[in-house]
């Protein structure tokens, strides 16, 4: 019988409330117990200056295959996400075709497993063909396995079919994942809208644009009581009115993407095309705000918003290149180095918002160290110093804006089931 | 071609590779590019005599956005210059066949060229061949974002007219939020002392301009006693999906220059517009085609600009 002894590290669960040195023992792919003495039958990983945490869970992960192979595959995400400390990953379509059928979601799950890499949870579409205007089969492709509905990057613009979504959910008790997003108000955007964009003659995103959506979108959500998660938030005005929505405990959840506490607006004077993302870069007011949501629990998940993007894809004009950048290998780095390091919230919030509380959102058994779970652990050597180079991603594509960036603190050790599947070796 | 005497003075003081803003300029590196097109200007009869400063270079005009002015403009400053003057326009290149924007600047750069003139819809991109190719880049408008040969060509004809810039004041007039000339003209005309008023309709003048030292009005009528030099944009109506304003009449009511308001001006106000100009629009034909109006100044000011642009990057530039 196999054990395993994660000994000396600071192990921190939000699900027990526990945060102190000590040892966990894994047994047969599951926890087994914490504060266990060594025993001649264990190996030992000595954890010493390390963090000994729950699997980190990312549910916003840009899925692009089948039909864009060349910026990820299913394989290489999940490969990706095991170099950033993610044991589980919430794999949201932005393929072709939708994954919008059993056969989809199957195909989906059936790649993942081929990798054997970390879980990959699949997000179904919301609407048929991704279209945003007739329901997918919620039902059959939940039967399927599918864990959650998301039409990703492409926000449920009719309010009838999200006010359907959210009540036909309810039966499956399953959680719409959605971008609020205003597309009239953003629509050819490149970056927020602010004086920074005023003077670059960028096509502005405002904030608006967002939180108008989020307001309309929460209001939906509390009339059907379905689980609505607001994916990729990143507006002082949306914290605002979530914070009012959740004092009134209206069943909604809401992510941020790590990237939006590293930079400002202001980058964008660079007009690199890899910092072209959605939702853009904000200005330091909506930062603030975003951190203070965190702090007080209003924004529940930080997540990568991962959206692989080849390169020749990006090499072009800035109003033409597409959104996104590549996350799952820097998202622990940055919010290390730009939360913790810098002081705005502990090691326990940040654990809280990468795996225990993105569980729950998900409505999977996982995120906790508690006796019995899953063996998905993560080990995080929070002072780190390593620098971020593109050409040693794991992912296909390099479109990160943080290359040559030094960040401090990243997982070094990453278990799925019992099973080391990533060791950090320098590279 | 040895460098003649009227250039002697201006040789090394530049040190810039590339010409792609004006925010980034210091006004002493404004004032050189307009010293310099002051020189060419006297020297050669309003730059219609050759002077082969730059003869065995070559220029490549690459166009992804329609121009009549400014392309022919750079064209004959490169050959004034004596410089080859290479056409390219994005509808007879391979950017059609799918090539990106980067290996096809690359494939020009690599037939040995030196000076790169681009003009682009998308703001950034003459900063990103810049960044990526190893030749000089001189932006002839890149979107909404700047024109700086514009705002020096228009700087330097109100330097001829008005004398220094220190305490003018100079209004912007119409669409602002799309105007890369309106962004060129603000940092020049700021940096050389003089005080912008952007004025225009509140969708496409923003208030944000107030954090940068402009003054922002929409009131035409109440700014335009104060003002030494009024420049009326054109309203760039490809540019929006919902109209920034219900309609062309309204808008040539409010803001129009007429014989009306000339009234209401100072005696010697300078009338500009870098055109293409929308008579009717912006500008009535009489006030376009008065007394007050420098409008074909500035179009020969273009030349001079852009040969002094030209020089200083290349012959002129601090080795």
């Amino acid at each position: 019988m196999l054990k395993t002894l994660i000994q000396n590290g600071r192990v921190i669960d939000p699900s027990q409330n526990i945060d102190r040195v000590t040892n966990l023992l894994i047994k047969e792919g599951r926890i087994a117990a914490i504060d266990v003495e060594p025993q001649a039958d264990m190996k030992v990983i000595d954890a010493t200056g390390k963090l000994v945490v729950p699997g980190l869970i990312d549910l916003h992960v840009q899925i692009r295959e089948p039909g864009f192979e060349e910026d990820e595959t299913i394989e290489s995400a999940a490969y990706a996400a095991l170099a950033g400390g993610f044991t589980s990953i919430a794999a949201i379509s932005e393929t072709n075709p939708p994954v919008d059928s059993a056969a989809a979601v199957t195909y989906l799950g059936r790649q993942a497993s081929e990798a054997d890499h970390c879980n990959v949870f699949p997000v179904a579409c919301v609407s048929s063909g991704r279209q945003g205007e007739e329901m997918a089969e919620i039902g059959i492709l939940h039967n399927a396995g599918a864990i959650a509905f998301s039409d990703g990057q492409r926000p449920v613009s009719n309010p009838e079919l999200l006010r359907r979504a959210l009540e036909y959910t309810l039966m499956f008790d399953r959680p719409v994942l959605n971008r609020p997003e205003m597309v009239e108000l953003s629509r050819d955007g490149v970056m927020h809208d602010g004086s920074v964009s005023t003077v670059l003659g960028l096509a502005p995103m405002p904030a608006e644009a967002e939180d108008v959506m989020a307001a309309r979108d929460i209001r939906i959500c509390e009339a059907t009581g379905g689980k609505l998660h607001l994916l990729a938030i990143s507006c002082s005005g949306t914290v605002d009115i979530l914070r009012r929505a959740k004092d009134r405990n209206v069943s909604v959840t809401a992510s941020i993407c790590a990237y939006q506490f590293a930079l400002t607006d202001a980058a964008m004077r660079g007009f690199h095309t890899n910092l072209k993302l959605n939702p853009p870069l904000r200005s330091q007011e909506h930062i603030d705000a975003c951190i203070a949501g965190l702090k007080d629990g209003t924004i529940d998940v930080i997540a990568s918003g991962h959206a692989p993007r080849s390169s020749e894809k990006k090499m072009c004009a800035i109003t033409e290149a597409p959104f996104g950048m590549v996350g799952l290998e820097t998202a622990l780095g940055l919010v290390s180095t730009h939360l913790v390091h810098a002081g705005h919230v502990d090691w326990p919030t940040v654990i809280r918002a990468m795996s225990t509380n993105v569980a729950k959102v998900l409505g999977v058994e996982k995120g906790t160290l508690q006796p019995g779970a899953d063996a998905d652990v993560t080990l995080i050597d929070p002072d780190a110093k390593w620098t971020v180079d593109t050409s040693n991603f794991r992912s296909k594509s390099f479109n990160s804006p943080f290359g040559g960036v030094e960040l401090t603190g990243r997982a070094v050790e990453t278990i799925v089931g019992g099973v080391t599947k990533f060791r950090y070796d320098g590279t | 071609m040895e460098t003649p005497g009227f250039l002697e003075p201006f040789v090394g003081r530049w040190t810039k590779r590339h010409l792609l803003d004006l925010e980034s300029l210091t006004s002493d590196e404004i004032t050189l590019l307009l010293d310099v097109a002051q020189a060419f200007k006297e020297s050669t009869q309003d730059c219609r005599h050759k002077l082969p400063l730059l003869t065995g270079r070559t220029s490549v005009n690459l166009f992804f956005e329609d121009s009549t002015r400014t392309r022919t403009s750079f064209s004959l400053a490169a050959r004034r210059l004596g410089a080859d003057v290479i056409e390219f326009s994005a509808s007879s290149s391979s950017l059609s066949k799918g090539e990106t924007l980067l290996d096809t600047a690359k494939t020009i750069q690599s037939m040995c060229i030196d000076t790169l003139v681009c003009r682009h819809k998308a703001p950034g991109t003459p900063q990103m061949l810049a960044e990526n190719l190893d030749v000089s880049v001189i932006n002839a408008g890149d979107g909404p974002h700047e024109h700086p040969t514009q705002g020096l060509l228009d700087i330097l004809t109100i330097r001829q007219h008005r004398g220094d810039l220190s305490g003018k004041t100079v209004a912007m007039v119409g669409d602002i939020a799309h105007s890369r000339t309106a962004r060129s003209n603000i940092w020049g005309l700021q940096k050389l002392g003089a005080q912008v008023i952007v004025c225009g309709p509140s969708t496409l003048v923003s208030r944000r301009w107030e954090e940068y030292g402009v003054e922002v009005s929409h009131d035409l009528d109440a700014i335009l006693p104060r003002c030494d030099v009024l420049n009326l944009l054109r309203i760039q109506f490809e540019r929006q999906y919902t109209r920034p304003f219900p309609s062309v009449r309204e808008y040539a009511l409010l803001y129009a220059m007429d014989q009306k308001r000339m009234q209401r001006a100072k005696p010697d106000i300078l009338i500009m517009a870098p055109g293409p100009i929308n008579r009717g629009v912006e500008i009535t034909p009489e006030v376009a085609d008065g007394e007050h109006s420098v409008i074909l100044h500035q179009v020969n000011n273009g030349l001079a600009v852009r040969m002094a642009a030209m020089w200083l990057l290349s012959a002129g530039r601090a080795s």
